[in-house]
């Protein structure tokens, strides 16, 4: 055994071994003929979305309210900020960690100068994070059949801005918003083609547990809120 | 004891007649699936095709496993150029002995842990903590099952079984915290104390739910945010995962984290879905300066070595046949004695641990078939049952069954002797109230539990006979 890669000759040698007896393949896909990958066709199979956006839209508003999301339609940067002002004020923040963006940028100079910013761009002190009010992030895309918002590195102040913060506040573009899984995973294809960021990440609702007695708890160790100020 | 029985069987066999008769424990355990039965009713009905979907992810893991070497190369190729480490681990001792070594030679001294199976399959708790290290399980449910040291109750659900009250009163006896009968408080005093443990601790582990090839990534579902945090905020990360959690493509996870979710807790999908393909990369902010990740053989390869089971290793723990088991709801997952409970352990762990030892799980199923029927990826569960049966009496055939047999047989082909023997069943019947239940009872396997019915007073064959005589008789 080499200390670097430990047993891997074993291991592959016992796995190709016992691949000399093929299994059957008891439940073929239905379509995946003629050299298609079954990728494809998974649009067919999982819950219906609707070709539009505004039907996209639509699904996506109705699983925030299910997933207790809070889906804040804004008309402009102003109202955004408007918005997210009065939520600091309830809230009583005193700290606001965000990284540099278009959209963060914009939001983040209509903000109170009584607000302290905490950017996370150039590294950032862990427990000052910890002690932050919200998270500000923009994402990369948005999910309608599943209600997701989907972050990674580069689009959203790295791994741990969008999950450290009590409250995780997103900004985004109503046209953000994708039919499913299958074209978040095209796009980011298509967007980082072989140099993918280190995390991807797709966040459904904020934190949640049903631990004890299956009974749902938001908060869990993540967010307690997910603010999504959606963009025209 | 007798040969033919082992000490995992007793211990099974005490613990479901303990288990069986705890009516609080069987109800609680009930309510909490009754929660997850409806939400899953709810969210599975809105797939298009959910049998379509269910073949489709059957032939996606049925790729990904019978091409095990290759995808697993391709993800070492892909993670390591990205700075990732890959260990291969042909046992649990060479997985403990690498996090161990790679632990001393960090100096880390805290480590926050995210849910991991493969952990508690390795034991990794004990080894680390007899090492000295300090490790705090950050699931909620892992975190009190870990304060009541206790093994999870349920690989995806861990504290199930508890009510509200328990957990209160663990809290407050490990915590010193007030009692509370609300499932919001006791959730955030787990929060409070967990919170620091991020950012304090020097290494991080986590299991992972999938191994995706083309990208050389890893993918975690997990609905509290605890795994994002543990894979995020330390400066190493350890990934323990089995080698069959791979998928070829990245894109394949748009069917399967849905069908994990629906299947797994009845959600569209799981809070947090995450792919990681290595440690911080030139030019992010933050993230684990190290990334390995620890390939667990461990026996799968056994499982593999077996065509005719080889689908139970399309497996994705969502838990569902678990939480249709007609006997997981009524001996609950401690009597199992396993890491992997319910209906889909007791097809693996004899594999894993030994036939003669576990087939007794194989034969504690009714064999209704509900874990077949629900398992998003359409593994044969309850057919495999009946495979580890035969297996085990091809194996090593009960003792005085072949006999039991011979003696069956021989009686049948003869009919004057069958006659004579049926005469004695009444006799039987009378004598059998004289020891019944007591240790001289025959039949005390069954009649420990049931009514044993009495023989007929005449058989069929002569009563026949008596109708047919009287039938003639009478139209004379
Ligand atoms: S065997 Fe099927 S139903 Fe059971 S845990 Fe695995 S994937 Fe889920």
């Amino acid at each position: 055994m080499t200390p670097s890669t430990g047993d891997r000759e074993a291991v592959l040698g016992r796995i190709r071994e016992a691949l000399r007896v093929p299994a059957p393949l008891k439940h073929p896909a239905e379509r995946s003929a003629g050299g298609e990958p079954t990728t494809a066709h998974f649009r067919e199979w999982l819950p219906p979305v609707g070709p539009s956006l505004d039907e996209r839209f639509a699904l996506f508003s109705r699983l925030c309210e299910t997933l207790k999301s809070e889906l804040v339609v804004c008309a402009d940067m102003d109202a955004a900020a408007a918005h997210l002002t009065t939520l600091a004020t309830e809230g009583g923040w005193k700290t606001l960690g965000l990284h540099r963006g278009s959209l963060t940028s914009a939001l983040e100079s209509r903000l109170p100068a009584a607000l302290t910013r905490l950017f996370v761009d150039e590294g950032y002190d862990k427990d000052a994070l910890e002690a932050s009010d919200a998270g500000l992030t923009e994402c990369e895309l948005l999910v309608a059949q599943t209600g997701s918002v989907c972050v990674t590195g580069p689009s959203s102040g790295g791994r741990v801005l969008s999950v450290l913060p009590p409250h995780h506040i997103v900004i985004a573009r109503r046209s953000q918003i994708l039919t499913d899984l299958t074209e978040a995973y095209a796009t980011l294809a298509a967007k980082y083609r072989d140099d993918y960021p280190s995390m991807i990440s797709f966040i459904t609702g904020p934190s949640r547990t049903g631990d004890i007695e299956r009974i749902l708890v938001l908060g869990a160790h993540g967010p307690k809120r997910l603010t999504i100020l959606l963009l025209p | 004891m007798s040969s033919f029985t082992s000490p995992a069987r007793n211990q099974f066999q005490e613990d479901a007649d303990r288990t069986t008769s705890d009516a609080p424990r069987r109800t609680a355990v009930r309510n909490a699936l009754q929660n997850y039965q409806s939400a899953r009713d709810r969210t599975g009905a809105t797939f298009t095709d959910w049998k379509a979907a269910r073949s489709a992810a059957s032939t996606i893991k049925h790729e990904a496993v019978n091409h095990l070497d290759q995808y697993l190369e391709e993800f070492e190729r892909k993670f390591t150029a990205r700075g990732g480490k890959v260990f291969w681990a042909s046992n649990s001792q060479q997985a403990r002995d690498y996090i161990i070594q790679l632990a001393k030679a960090k100096n880390v001294r805290a480590i926050v842990k995210s849910k991991a199976m493969t952990g508690e399959e390795i034991h990794l708790n004990d080894a680390l903590v007899a090492e000295g290290f300090g490790v705090v399980e950050s699931d909620l449910g892992e975190f009190i099952q870990q304060l009541k040291g206790e093994a999870p109750y349920h690989f995806v659900f861990p504290c199930m079984h508890l009510r509200r009250d328990e957990i209160s009163d663990l809290f407050h006896k490990e915590l010193g915290t007030a009692k509370t009968n609300s499932p919001e408080e006791l959730t955030m005093i787990a929060r409070r104390v967990l919170r620091r443990t991020y950012v304090e601790a020097d290494m991080g582990i986590s299991g992972a739910n999938f191994i995706v090839a083309d990208t050389g990534m890893i993918s975690i579902t997990e609905n509290e945010g605890n795994a994002r945090l543990t894979v995020g905020v330390p400066k190493i990360h350890v990934a323990l995962v089995g080698i069959e959690k791979v998928v070829p493509r990245l894109g394949d996870l748009a069917l399967l984290l849905p069908m994990l979710a629906t299947a797994g807790t009845g959600q569209h999908l799981t809070g947090y879905n995450s792919m990681y393909g290595g440690p911080r990369q030139p030019g992010e902010n933050d993230g684990p300066d190290e990334f390995h990740v620890v390939l667990l053989d461990n026996h799968r390869t056994r499982l593999l070595a077996d065509p005719e089971q080889r689908d139970a290793l399309h497996c994705i723990r969502c838990g569902a046949c678990l939480n249709v088991c007609p006997i997981f709801k009524n001996i609950g997952g401690h009597t199992y004695g396993t890491t992997y409970q319910g209906p889909i352990g007791s097809v693996i762990t004899p594999h894993f641990r030994g036939l003669q030892d576990w087939k007794h799980l194989s034969g504690a199923s009714s064999l209704c078939g509900a874990c077949t029927e629900t398992c998003p990826v359409g593994i044969d569960i309850h057919h495999h049952l009946l495979h580890n049966r035969r297996n085990a009496a091809a194996e090593k055939p009960a003792p005085g069954e072949s006999l039991l047999w011979k003696a069956f047989t021989f009686l049948m082909r003869r009919p004057a002797l069958y006659r004579l023997a049926t005469r004695f069943a009444p006799l039987g019947s009378l004598l059998h109230p004289l020891v019944e239940g007591t240790a001289l009872d025959p039949m005390i396997a069954w009649t420990s539990t049931r009514d044993f019915p009495a023989a007929a007073p005449s058989s069929f064959r002569s009563q026949f006979q008596k109708h047919q005589a009287q039938k003639s008789g009478g139209s004379k």
